[in-house]
């Protein structure tokens, strides 16, 4: 029983406030889904099945935030290609949903998707091999990925490229992907993508249970892989990953081999990443490259910024409430929303450099400066 | 050469594969020499940093290094600590570890310790962490994931920050500490993690002067067990811990002695005082 109690202990240090976080994800998600299972459409409680979707996208959205926390927040290293995992693992999910669609297409060829059999094709290319299986699809979804985080993380963290120029190469890697994706002869589906899914395991994707259930999966998931990272970063390495990012050479210099630390972080992050894409593709009900666009991995830098970066739970506030808005304002005024996204990048980087949760950390160091500057004053009166 | 020549020298009954060679023991100083330089060269862009240095550091020996800016003594830690790549000549700690081809935190792990120009220590971190992470320990990813810090290590931490006389300071973000007391932890740091070999660069800089005398007791205190090599520009500091002094001119030795022998010495004279002398 020590790791538990252990786990308990985690939960109550200061920093991540991982207790109040798992605790209010876990009651936010029981009623929302008896609200929506349990309460009559009539009664004015009810939660529609459209807002459980439109929560549990938020929460995917909120893990892949997470990610980019982990690795932009503790290590400093700022990747705008996360959307790249994301999308892979969105992937990896999508080519099972595909297979399990089987002769209910269009065409109503039992093995090929229906993109296939309009290609022309007359047999399942190789690594679409097994993908019927739920869980080689989903190792797949997040290997596929994890190996492609390692191999980049390898390549550039051995070589120490940093800053600016990790970023720009985390781009061209999205990108790459994204034009590479678009071809039809990738067999994915061109630009059209995977979609027209039917059920999941069984289960018919449209119905209110299923709904729930993705969404109550997802909000578990999130407080896994939260307490996860916590544990990680909490930890002697966790330690270290924040040294590595504040002077890199003087923990070389101490002895760690500080390249091996930011791929298996780079490669972790991924992981999170490439989880929160397989969770969002069977809710949304759809992938297409449009999610490797580069314009994609850096609205996700945006929410961990609006949020707090460094913190955990900041980046999950910052996705929650930037999507949030994006559903609202895209409403109103579609036009608008990047440059209100653009907007709110530029404010928050100016006046709120620790995000909205580090407000009132602010807040209170302000009222503490003027009620010094009071007594002052009253001292020389 | 053909590929049975290359078969038949990798097959050669009188060798061991590289990887099958036992880590290397303790380091071997049975000739009382624990650092060997020689005919290093560095040059940048043609400007030569290091020129055919030589320079032996004996077992348990407080050696200073003093010499003019541009010298060459921050570049000779450098290569010594696997930062910079020398152009050519040789590094061995002990007879047999050769230093060249290892990486910097290998370097780091046989017991060679350093201390920036700048304090370098970790701002966003307690005082505390920063020694945990300095701990001469297992520095694997894995085994850092798991670590937990052992009672005779927290101990062993107390007693540094005793030393250092950070006790009290134990919880306080390092980035809180004065200037000084930042370069106190990073000497912490370097005591922390046991080294064999401390490279000690100006470690009075910005210290007051009560600090200064601190720092040369403690740094006194520390040769014999540890061999300490310090490099310095302030003359009054290397006169109360010298014993022995090395001055590089040039990216080379000029003179090594006593203080008082390399004060007489007529080339540094010529060097430092101009044609007056």
């Amino acid at each position: 029983m020590n790791w538990l109690t252990q786990l308990f202990a985690a939960g109550r240090t200061p920093g991540h406030r991982v207790l109040p976080f798992v605790t209010v994800l876990f009651l936010v998600t029981t009623l929302a889904s008896m609200a929506n299972l349990m309460l009559p459409e009539s009664s004015p409680l009810h939660v529609s099945t459209y807002t459980i979707t439109l929560l549990g996208k938020y929460l995917s959205y909120a893990m892949l935030a997470l990610a980019v926390d982990v690795i932009w927040g503790y290590c400093g290293i700022l990747s705008l290609g996360h959307g790249a995992f994301f999308a892979l693992g969105g992937y990896g999910m999508g080519m099972y949903l595909m297979r399990q669609i089987g002769d209910r297409g269009v065409y109503g060829n039992p093995d090929l998707p229906d993109f296939m059999v309009f290609l022309n094709w007359d047999s399942l290319p190789w690594y679409w091999m097994g993908m019927d299986q739920f869980w080689f699809a989903m190792l797949m979804a997040l290997a596929v990925p994890g190996l492609l985080a390692f191999v980049f993380g390898w390549l550039a963290f051995r070589s120490r490229v940093t800053g600016v120029y990790l970023s720009i190469m985390t781009q061209a890697l999205t990108y790459a992907l994204m034009l590479a994706f678009f071809r039809n002869e990738m067999g994915f589906g061109g630009n059209n993508g995977l979609t027209d899914f039917k059920d999941i395991l069984g289960f018919d994707l449209q119905s209110d249970t299923t709904r729930v259930a993705l969404f109550a999966t997802t909000a578990l998931m999130l407080g896994v892989v939260y307490i996860l990272s916590h544990l990680i970063l909490k930890s002697r390495m966790g330690k270290l990953i924040v040294a590595i990012r504040d002077g890199e050479a003087r923990a070389r210099f101490l002895g760690y081999r500080t390249d091996l630390y930011k791929v298996w972080l780079f490669v972790f992050s991924a992981l999170i990443a490439a989880m929160a894409g397989a969770l969002y593709v069977p809710q949304v009900g759809i992938i297409n490259p449009g999610e490797f666009s580069p314009l994609n991995s850096i609205e996700v830098v945006v929410w961990v910024a609006v949020g707090g970066r460094g913190t955990l739970y900041g980046a999950v506030i910052g996705a929650l409430l930037v999507n949030y808005a994006k559903t609202r304002f895209t409403a109103i005024m579609p036009e608008g929303w990047l440059f209100a996204l653009g907007a709110l990048f530029v404010l928050v980087t100016l006046y709120l450099p620790k995000g909205l949760v580090g407000l009132s950390g602010q807040l209170a160091a302000s009222r503490e400066r003027k009620a010094g500057k009071a007594a002052q004053q009253e001292a020389h009166s | 050469m053909t590929a049975i020549d290359n078969a038949r020298e990798l097959m050669r009954p009188d060798r061991v594969w590289p990887f099958l060679v036992p880590p290397a023991a303790p380091v071997d100083v049975s000739k009382n020499v624990l650092l060997y330089v020689e005919g290093v060269s560095v040059s940048f862009d043609g400007f030569k940093a290091l020129n055919d240095l030589n320079l032996y550091i004996n077992d348990g020996e407080l050696r200073c290094l003093i010499g003019a800016n541009g010298a060459g003594k921050t570049t000779m830690m450098d290569v010594i600590t696997g930062k910079t790549q020398c152009d050519e000549g040789s590094v061995y700690f002990g007879q047999t570890i050769n230093l060249l081809e290892k990486s910097e935190p290998e370097i780091a792990q046989l017991g060679i310790g350093r201390k920036f120009q700048k304090p370098t220590v970790f701002e966003a971190h307690t005082v505390f962490d920063n020694l945990e992470m300095s701990l001469k320990t297992a520095k694997g990813i894995w085994q850092t994931l798991m670590a937990r810090l052992s009672p005779t290590e927290i101990d062993h931490i107390d007693r540094v920050l005793e030393i250092i006389g950070l006790k009290e300071h134990r919880f306080m973000l390092a980035g809180a500490l004065s200037h000084g007391q930042k370069q106190w932890l990073e000497i912490g740091m370097l005591l922390v993690a046991e080294p064999r070999l401390l490279l000690v660069d100006e470690p009075v800089a910005g210290m007051t002067a009560e600090e200064t005398e601190k720092t040369a007791e403690l740094l006194t205190s520390l040769a014999g067990d540890h061999t300490v090599v310090v490099v310095e520009h302030d003359m009054e500091f290397v006169r109360s811990i010298a014993r022995t002094v090395t001055v590089l001119h040039q990216g080379s030795v000029l003179a090594e002695g006593t203080m008082e022998q390399v004060q007489n010495n007529r080339d540094v004279i010529e060097v430092y005082l101009g044609e007056e002398a």
